[in-house]
């Protein structure tokens, strides 16, 4: 694994970002959201010096958002035939998704980073707000944002047309998002069923992480589910070269 | 520098080539000849380490180009066919780019690209969007880009398709500059560009090579044969009847618009013929509205070799 060509594709990636309205949009779009979300939660009688508030909406918009940012990475490669280029240069095709899954990671964490003002705000104002699971809870966003980067990869792998691209990965994110919506679909009896649709829903795995609660399974979870996707977007790279 | 040994590759069930093998010194410039279709693309897909062989195998630099596929393709520089560039960059992000997924070093770069962009005429055009560009300048931000980290060896997938009749000089001019310093094989399906370009050509028909020789034995292979199209006003059998006649004549069939008078004539000679068809139509008092000599089109060449090729078989196919 060269760390450089990985930097290199992901700096290309991160420099084009910036450089097309597309970025300015979902950032735009998400700061809203999420303000909205925290301003709300913040108005209540009795309001929490948390950003608690934010968490499920914030995650929410991720999953909304990320495809649309991962959406041309790849389609765009294979419509435009750059994709023949990048494969036949001395990289990696692992190299390759990795600096293009770091540069949408990078845009996820820029756009998370736009929030700080909020625990800023609960500082200046708030009292006395626990920095534990306010630091969790970033934690907590970082890691669904890398799991719908890594989805959203995945779906422009497939496919040369950017908003089938996004549909897909979308449609994947709403899947593992309410997946625990389904247990009661195989009748009670299937715990088997049930715990492993639990152990798939985004949302069960975000509760004590934004309570502040560290634990391995949640951990786990995310860093699989993005590695499985990651490895299976590079899998479809090869399947081109085979067919 | 290259050898390729019976490299074969199927879609599916469709063979695309069949057990193709060539070899390129160093040096050398090697035209790929044929019309869609016949494999090019294919066969360089496999040098460029794009996608495996079926069978077969082929090394550049002596890197095998599937066991070994990074090394070999660090001494590779690819032009695809269909000249893919990033829109949204300029020339000089875009070589930057492609410079450093090479792993050359900054210092180096800058003067590797300043070589590049003057090679290919790109001066006035270093600030520019590549969407900005023309067709055929486009060509040459892919040429450039090709030739950025001066590799061993460069492949060219019709470097000059769909480019405009001035700058598919330029273009050739520059890929004529190469030879000598690179390895160079380009693809083509105009004869007279790869008998202008290529040290060697191989002619490629149906995924099989039919051909490989130097431009000027090619020719040679393909003399004998002259041919004229004239058209004439007067009586259509006897016209034909005297056309056969004339000494040389080896075939005459009619071509083009039923209501016109107009022969396809071949003799078995360079000799041209013109003239003594002239002489006899009008001494005959018929008037002679159109005359042309062609040469052979490339698909009469690829049916002539092809018969070539089976008949050096001894006829064993059935
Ligand atoms: N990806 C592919 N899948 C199936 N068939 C293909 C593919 N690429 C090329 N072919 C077929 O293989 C043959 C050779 O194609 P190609 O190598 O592109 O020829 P050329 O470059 O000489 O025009 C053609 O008949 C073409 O239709
Ligand atoms: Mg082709």
């Amino acid at each position: 694994m060269n760390l450089r060509a990985i930097g290199i594709i992901a700096g290309k990636e991160v420099r084009s970002y910036f450089g097309s309205p597309m970025a300015y949009i979902v950032m735009a779009v998400f700061l809203a959201f999420s303000g909205f979300f925290f301003a709300s939660s913040m108005s209540q009688p009795f309001p929490e010096a948390t950003v608690r508030g934010f968490l499920f909406p914030g995650a929410l918009a991720l999953l909304l958002l990320a495809p649309v940012l991962t959406m041309r990475l790849l389609a765009e490669e294979q419509k435009m035939g750059t994709l023949e280029l990048l494969l036949t240069a001395p990289v990696r095709d692992s190299e390759i998704v990795l600096g293009k899954f770091l540069a949408s990671f990078i845009m996820v964490a820029v756009t998370l980073a736009l929030t700080l003002y909020f625990p800023f705000l609960l500082f200046l104002f708030g009292g006395d707000p626990d920095l534990v699971p306010i630091l969790t809870g970033y934690l907590v966003l970082l890691l669904v944002g890398a799991m719908a980067v890594s989805v959203g990869i995945f779906g422009s792998a497939l496919t040369s047309n950017q908003i089938v691209a996004a549909v897909l990965s979308t449609g994947l994110l709403m899947v593992l998002w309410l997946a625990n919506l389904t247990s009661n679909l195989a009748g009670g009896s299937e715990i088997a069923w049930k715990t492993a649709v639990d152990y798939l829903a985004i949302s069960g795995h975000m509760q004590d992480l934004a309570f502040g609660i560290l634990n391995t399974t949640d951990l786990v979870y995310f860093v699989t589910v993005i590695a499985f996707f990651l490895f299976v977007t590079i899998r479809v790279l090869e399947t081109r070269r085979w067919r | 520098m290259i050898e390729a040994i019976n490299l074969t590759k199927y879609y599916g069930d469709f063979p695309a080539i069949e057990n193709v093998s060539f070899s390129a010194e160093k040096g050398e410039v090697v035209g790929f000849l044929g019309p869609n279709g016949s494999g090019k693309t294919t066969t360089m897909r496999i040098l460029t380490g794009y996608m495996p062989p079926t069978a077969g195998t082929a090394t550049v630099a002596g890197y095998d180009v599937v066991t070994n596929s990074l090394d070999a393709r660090r001494h590779i520089g690819y032009l695809p066919e269909t000249v893919p560039l990033y829109l949204d960059m300029t020339v000089r992000s875009y070589l930057e780019f492609q410079g450093s997924l090479r792993g050359m070093a900054s210092k180096k770069m800058q003067g590797g690209i300043d070589k590049v962009i003057e090679l290919c005429r790109l001066e006035d055009y270093y600030t520019t969007d590549i969407a900005k560009l023309s067709k055929g300048f486009r060509q040459r931000v892919g040429i450039a880009q090709a030739l950025l980290h001066d590799p061993d060896v460069l492949i060219l997938d019709e470097p000059t398709l769909g480019i405009d009749p001035r700058q598919v000089v330029e273009t050739r001019q520059i890929i004529k500059g190469l030879g000598g310093g690179h390895t160079v094989i380009l693809s083509s399906h105009i004869l007279a560009e790869v008998s202008m370009v290529c040290d060697r050509v191989l002619i490629i028909h149906e995924g099989h090579i039919v051909a490989m020789d130097r431009p000027e034995d090619l020719a040679r292979r393909l003399e004998g044969v002259s041919r004229v199209v004239v058209e004439v006003r007067g009586p259509l059998r006897e016209v034909e009847a005297t056309l056969r006649q004339i000494k040389g004549v080896e075939r005459v069939s009619r071509v083009g618009p039923e209501d016109r008078v107009r022969f396809q004539v071949e003799c078995a000679s360079t000799r041209d013929l013109r003239p003594v068809i002239a002489q006899t139509v009008t001494g005959k008092g018929w008037g002679l509205i159109e005359m042309q000599a062609g040469g052979l089109s490339l698909e009469d060449i690829f049916l002539r070799l092809t018969e070539e090729t089976e008949a050096a078989k001894g006829g064993r196919k059935p």
